[in-house]
């Protein structure tokens, strides 16, 4: 383009002489654009995820017998939808991880939050990412080769397949993320607040849990929320360890074996070729993974305002 | 002189700490001590029981069979069953994962941290990909059941190929990318992008020429770590219908075999772990080792992208 007198912007400059050229714009509005769809992708699946489970658990919920919803048992061959089963299963399993995980992943976030120097934190700190790193599916198989015969058969006379073990391998697998949540909470209590207690003589046992545990402890139950919620979604542990394969009585008992809601899930999927169209199995399968999503999103949510919480003192 | 020297050796900060103690050690300061680092150790034990365990039941198989074994399809014989159809499932599914989650993750990152402001459209985004996060596995499963294995009907097997299993894995770690890379977005310091705007670059511009470059080893380090966990991931694909049981690839070429069935590393670690014979229980941890061995390396990978290109400011 040649400079001519007319194409020299004029002696005072406006905004729109400011704003470049045409072509370039539309460039930049295109580029714009195609952000803005990639981000708003995220909100078309949330939509997807719900009409896909509120679609076939509505019509599960049309057809199914109500009377069988609360009957004692799981069986989806026989039209028995036993709700308080699978929920009891869910309850036991994750009930036990938590047993396993609070300990273990408290202890190890005070440790490292308050105990650990610099050097120790890097040694140790890879023990948890990488037991973060193992997959469900592993752990699910060490639940039955190793915590079962060597932990749970030696406290109750019971199969390879039972609820304590799988409760074990979920507590294993939920450890790491208690630790790591729990960890960033304590991490984040003032320096100022530890020297004020040990100012006032307190010793180091005592600032650690009469300050800064307090201190933390919004993300700390955020921590906890976190780990309920993943153990009542954790899969293929229970899928694997907790034995009942089609379907299961009402059980409490973690010796025996049990069902959850995500292994009822696996169970139902699995078979799922033979069942489509023939009964009510198919759509329960995303009635289950309603109620399951609904449970675990709550969960969050609370979790998220604790973590919120958090941010907002510090 | 001579027995004066131990005492002069006590510095100041030792007396006070005597003082203050009443020269007693507190034991049960010691006792709470060790108990915090006995849950790391018992972490670390577990750890190690865990890759002991695996390896003493599953290397001689490696070492016996070698090559067979990497190579076999499934089979009903323990003796003669691989995992030759689960490595090439799992490639096959790992490059959807990359076609599908990294640009539009990676595109929705840049959109949150350089081009939103704070309206009620960006937070409500940012909630959903929170919580999109904390949704367990298996309801993507269900999603894909729902949805993709309906769209990919028409391309063979009645819609369970690796078509819908690879866009169910794509979506179920969308949201990690999203997080992970926004993150490697936020280090980059303002200074960067003003000197950007200082000589005239539009957006567009600084976001590519100079805050890209800068957050790409982050957004590199992120994205292949999630490549990980959906290596590892078997829930969603059993819903969506990868085979637990034997199957054939009864196509020649490389597309006809990808509309046909399909399975999974992690997917044939399920199904072999449910059979109760000492030798399924043998292939079971050679099909671990071979997983757990690809997971090291990515993640090794990872962590050698991020030593050789991070960026301290």
């Amino acid at each position: 383009m040649a400079v001519t007198p007319e194409s020299l912007p004029p002696a005072r400059l406006s905004l729109a002489d400011l704003r470049g050229a045409a072509p370039r714009r539309r460039r930049e509005f295109a580029v714009r654009l195609v952000f803005l769809a990639a981000a708003t992708v995220s909100i078309l699946i949330s939509v997807l995820i719900i009409l896909s489970l509120i679609g076939r658990a509505a019509s599960f919920l049309i057809e199914v017998d109500p009377a069988s919803l609360l009957e004692r048992g799981w069986f989806p061959r026989r039209d028995l939808y036993g709700l308080p089963t699978i929920l009891a299963g869910t309850l036991v399993v994750a009930g036990i991880g938590m047993l396993v995980a609070a300990p273990l992943g408290l202890g190890a976030a005070i440790y490292l939050s308050e105990y650990a120097g610099p050097t120790t934190r890097r040694t140790l700190k890879p023990i948890l990412e990488v037991l973060a790193g193992i997959p469900s599916v592993v752990l699910g198989y060490f639940a039955i080769t190793f915590i079962s015969p060597t932990f749970v058969q030696s406290v109750c006379s019971t199969g390879v397949f039972n609820m304590a073990s799988a409760g074990i391998a979920v507590g294993i697998l939920i450890t790491p993320l208690i630790a790591s949540v729990a960890e960033d909470a304590l991490y984040a209590v003032p320096g100022s607040l530890r020297e004020a207690s040990y100012g006032l003589g307190a010793r180091k046992r005592t600032t650690s849990l009469r300050v800064v545990f307090p201190a933390a402890i919004s993300g700390i139950v955020a921590a906890l929320i976190l780990g309920v919620s993943r153990a009542i979604g954790e899969t293929m542990i229970v899928a694997i360890a907790a034995g009942a394969s089609g379907g299961s009585l009402f059980q409490l008992n973690p010796c025996e074996t049990g069902q959850t809601m995500t292994a009822a899930m696996t169970a139902l999927a699995i078979g799922s070729e033979q069942v489509r169209g023939a009964s009510l199995a198919f759509p329960s399968l995303f009635f289950v993974g309603l109620i399951l999503f609904l449970m675990t999103l709550g969960l969050n949510l609370i979790a998220d305002a604790y973590v919120r919480r958090v941010r907002r003192q510090i | 002189m001579a027995a004066a020297t131990p005492r002069q050796a006590v510095t100041t900060t030792e007396v006070v700490r005597r003082r203050l103690e009443g020269g007693r050690i507190e034991w049960r300061g010691l006792v709470f001590e060790g108990l915090l680092l006995g849950s790391l150790i018992v972490a670390f034990a577990i750890l190690v029981t865990l890759l002991v365990t695996i390896l003493v039941s599953g290397l001689p198989v490696l070492l016996e069979r070698g090559l067979d074994f990497f190579t076999s399809p499934l089979a009903a014989n323990p003796a003669d069953a691989g995992v030759g159809q689960g490595i090439f499932g799992s490639l096959v599914l790992i490059g959807f994962v990359i076609i599908v989650a990294i640009p539009i993750g990676v595109g929705a990152a840049v959109y949150l941290e350089e081009y939103a402001r704070d309206t009620w459209f960006t937070r409500l985004i940012n909630t959903t990909v929170r919580n999109l996060a904390g949704v367990p596995a298996i309801v993507y499963g269900l999603l894909g059941l729902a949805f993709f294995v309906v769209i990919a009907a028409p391309l063979g097997n009645g819609g369970r190929n690796v078509y819908a299993g690879g866009l169910t894995l794509g979506v179920l770690v969308l949201p990690i990318v999203i997080i992970t890379s926004a993150e490697a977005l936020r280090a980059v310091p303002w200074t960067i992008r003003e000197a950007a705007y200082g000589v005239g670059a539009t957006r567009w511009e600084v976001v590519r020429s100079h805050v890209l470059p800068y957050a790409a080893p982050g957004i590199f380090t992120g994205t292949i770590l999630t490549l990980a966990r959906a290596l590892g991931e078997t829930a969603p694909l059993i819903v969506v219908g990868a085979i637990v049981g034997t199957f054939r690839y009864t196509a020649e070429s490389f597309f006809d075999q990808l509309s046909g069935p399909f399975t999974g590393l992690p997917t044939i670690i399920y199904a072999w772990a449910k059979r109760p014979d000492a030798e399924f229980r043998e292939i079971t941890s050679a099909a671990i080792i071979v997983l757990l061995v690809a997971l090291m390396t990515i993640n090794a990978v990872a962590i050698y992208l991020r030593n050789r290109f991070e960026r301290r400011w």
